[in-house]
């Protein structure tokens, strides 16, 4: 496999740390030399979270330079913006359409214009697919599991070159036992959408 | 002795975990710490692989883990302590005299330095504490090497009788690497304590042992010009010398634009490999040295130029060629060495189109300290008061729009530092807020001195029941062991009254009424009076149903979100306000401030 930046952002509590164990854990699996790193700490209370994943075995350092990602995985509209200046020309992106508000948005201090934040992301580039995480996540039985149904739209898509089996193994060797069921469909509905939406 | 079992596996590995496998696999006997990010990982990974035959606890703070690691590595256990930068500060005394008076088993000192800073007060480098000590220092530059340095520093500290640093940073400590893991391990059975006068510090001893200290200096630094650790590569006579995660970014930087620069690793800062480096240097004109926090090596190299009479231009922080605070990155580093070795210098990455609105960490929805803070604002408000914070979630209570933390400075300080307010400042009244695991950590004394000198202030002790702030760490309060035992709760209220305070409270933060007649109690007592809010953190308990806003008796006043800024609660466009049910805790504090009734559900 080719060298493979991915970028995992979004907001603290969504999950992004499981995400990028679960590619790590993929691309084990797939022999795949690996490498990530993660925002943990202050960083995580309702702050912007972002993890990075690279795999291919090019990199010294777990961070993915600004126009090197390969794939960024957007768990959040304005925190997928915020990055997009980490994606490379003829990289691609998946995302979320959720909108999490900042405090300072509630609080009138600040605006969410989520508009320009979509016309943002078709500026930068048409290798893009926007899902409902959420809405997806619900009908796999908690919307906790937004993560992994963006790794299913990942790879259902055909950005994320790890199989859907390696991903299932990953699942089953990271989660609690008691939350597969649950994982595994999330990924499922994820993958399935993806891949009916790119054909 | 080895055991005979050998099975390697390929697993992808935090650099803290590495470091914690690492210790195991060297046979390690007693690990203690104090949480701390981006430490912490390292001895919850211990705790979670011990198979029974290693003693690892969360102690009240790094002092004490220091002093207990050293009783340990006295009787020859090989021991581990585990801190971040900032508890080095605290444990310098015992680490001080320990440098003194050595050890007999292994020890390492594990301190994560937090450049950038991400989550820490300081951007202090504790490679300074190496050589202020007189002891070793390893800096790894990935997460494998981290999980090689820690068993080398087993053995270098073994035969050297000093304890060695092992300092990582965090893009070290959270970065995870596929590292070979080998199931065997060395059982190291410690000798025990035998009786010296060598334990015993005395001005005497204290001077010969200086003596010998010093010469070990020049020994080490022989040792580390044969380690592994440092290294030199590339060709050409403009050289750079990097260390810590500045050498990845070199390697990835000179592999990005295919240049071959002399390259010097150096993975042991203190004491410097110094012969290493002079051939290094007798085979350049310049140098370029890339490290984070401070000039260290670059210092080092300077100054073996002017013992050695080399010419050689040493570029780095002290002429302003890098950053001299902050994080490095690869963009940072790349654009360095290329205007260096006269490479073209890419544009800098884009702005966003538009500005986007910030997202600074706030307090969890349904966090009690959110409660308390209210409270205590309710109660004040128009009164003349200060409110000093502590270190812990609750210093994000300095946000808008509780604004309830007027200082913050270290580890204990908030009790501390109200006191000299009050004694400058005598009609105001003075609230210091402080966690249960920070109480623990350092706030006693600072009570003791309250009451001893007779300072009018209010204590708010803040008990969510955990160590919050690091990812939920137990503490004497909680009384769960890391050896999976359960001792006597130390309660706080009783503590609070056997120092001598009379007037203290117990009370749920979330019952408003109450809590802000407390507040307006404690205000007038004449003396120490002391609130313990104690409700738990929300990340411990089962999650509730969430409340939810009905739409047609909100009157979109938006009070509620003025009033306490819920991460949970949103504004749509009609300026009704919303609740985000997988967040909601049902806490109840917009409840009880909704004037329109049109918060439902059970709080």
């Amino acid at each position: 496999m080719m060298k493979c930046d991915v970028l995992i952002t979004g907001v603290g509590g969504q999950g992004q740390i499981l995400a990028s164990r679960l590619i790590g854990a993929a691309a084990i699996i797939e022999n795949q030399p690996v490498r990530t790193g993660e925002t943990i700490g202050m960083s995580q209370r309702g702050g912007c979270v972002v993890s990075h994943v690279r795999i291919g075995g090019e990199s010294k350092s777990a961070t993915i330079p600004f126009g090197y990602a390969d794939l960024i995985i957007g768990f959040e509209l304005c925190e997928t913006v915020r990055s997009l200046n980490r994606l490379s020309p003829d990289g691609g992106l998946i995302v979320n359409k959720q909108t999490i508000n900042p405090v300072t948005v509630s609080l009138g201090m600040e605006a969410y214009d989520t508009e320009a934040m979509e016309k943002a992301l078709q500026a930068k580039t048409d290798k893009r697919l926007i899902v409902d995480g959420y809405g997806l996540a619900q009908q796999a039985g908690s919307v906790k599991a937004v993560n992994v149904v963006l790794l299913g739209a990942a790879v259902g898509s055909g950005f994320l070159k790890l199989s859907r089996e390696s991903f299932i193994e990953a699942i089953k060797s990271t989660v609690s036992q008691k939350f597969h069921e649950l994982n595994v469909k999330a990924f499922e509905l994820g993958y399935g959408f993806a891949n009916m939406a790119m054909k | 002795m080895i055991e005979s079992r050998c099975i390697v596996l390929l697993k992808l590995l935090m650099g803290n975990e590495a470091i914690a496998l690492g210790a195991i696999k060297a046979g390690v006997n007693v690990v203690c710490g104090y949480p701390g990010t981006p430490s912490t990982e390292v001895l919850e990974t211990v705790a979670k692989h011990n198979d029974g035959s290693i003693y690892v606890e969360w102690s009240v703070n790094e002092k004490t883990a220091m002093e207990v690691g050293a009783g340990a590595a006295y009787s020859g256990a090989r021991t581990m302590v585990t801190m971040k930068q900032v508890g080095l500060n605290v444990a310098s005394d015992p680490l001080m005299s320990l440098a003194y008076i050595g050890v007999k088993g292994g020890m390492v000192i594990l301190v994560a330095d937090d450049p950038g800073p991400l989550s820490s007060q300081t951007e202090q480098d504790t490679r300074h504490f190496a050589k202020f000590s007189n002891l070793p220092v390893l800096d790894p530059t990935t997460p494998e090497e981290a999980y090689e340095m820690v068993q080398y520093a087993f053995e270098l500290s073994e035969q050297v009788g000093l304890p060695v640093f092992l300092r990582p940073t965090t893009r070290i400590c959270h970065a995870c690497a596929p590292i070979e893991v080998s199931e065997e391990k060395i059982n190291h059975k410690p000798e025990g304590f035998i009786k010296d006068p060598k334990w015993v510090i005395f001005p005497s001893l204290a001077y010969k042992r200086h003596i010998e200290i010093e010469k070990l200096q020049s020994h080490l630094s022989d040792l580390f010009d044969k380690s592994a650790f440092n290294a030199v590569s590339g060709q050409g006579r403009l050289g750079i010398a990097a260390s810590g995660i500045a050498y990845a970014y070199a390697c990835d930087a000179l592999k990005a634009m295919g240049s071959d620069v002399k390259l010097l690793k150096v993975g042991t800062p203190y004491p410097f490999p110094k012969a290493t480096a002079e051939s290094f240097l007798n085979e350049v004109d310049q140098v370029l040295v890339l490290e984070e926090l401070d000039p260290v090596v670059e210092e080092a190299l300077l100054e073996l130029c002017a013992q050695k009479a080399l010419c050689v231009k040493v570029l780095g922080k002290k002429d302003g060629t890098t950053p001299c605070c902050g994080e490095f990155s690869f963009e940072i580093v790349y654009n360095t060495i290329a205007k260096y070795i006269g490479r073209d210098v890419p544009a800098a990455a884009e702005a966003p189109s538009q500005p986007l609105p910030s997202r600074p960490p706030v307090l969890c929805a349904g966090c009690p300290h959110r409660a308390s803070f209210y409270a205590v604002k309710k109660a004040m408000k128009g009164k003349k008061a200060v409110f000093t914070g502590d270190i812990g979630c609750y210093t994000l209570g300095n946000a808008k729009p509780l604004n309830m933390v007027d200082t913050c400075l270290c580890m204990g300080a908030s009790i501390s530092v109200a006191q000299g307010i009050k004694r400058v400042e005598p009609d105001t009244t003075l609230f210091a807020f402080i966690g249960d695991s920070t109480f623990f950590h350092t706030g006693i004394p600072g009570i003791i001195n309250a009451v001893y000198n007779q300072t009018n202030l209010v204590l708010v002790v803040l008990d969510n029941s955990t160590t919050a702030m690091t990812g939920h760490q137990p503490h004497p309060g909680i009384a769960k062991t890391m050896m999976g035992n359960v001792s006597e709760k130390v309660s706080i209220p009783r503590i609070l009254k056997a120092i001598g305070i009379k007037n203290v409270w117990t009370l749920n933060p979330f019952d408003q009424k109450a809590a802000i007649n407390a507040v307006q109690d404690a205000s007038q007592i004449n003396g120490v009076s002391a609130i313990v809010f104690e409700a738990p953190c929300i990340a411990i308990i089962p999650k509730p149903k969430a409340l939810s806003v009905e739409n047609d008796k909100c009157r979109a006043c938006g009070l509620c979100v003025k009033e306490i800024g819920c991460p949970s609660q949103y504004v749509t466009a009609d300026k009704k306000v919303h609740i985000e049910p997988s967040t909601c805790y049902a806490c109840g504090l917009c409840k009880s401030i909704c004037a329109f009734d049109a918060i439902g559900g059970e709080a």
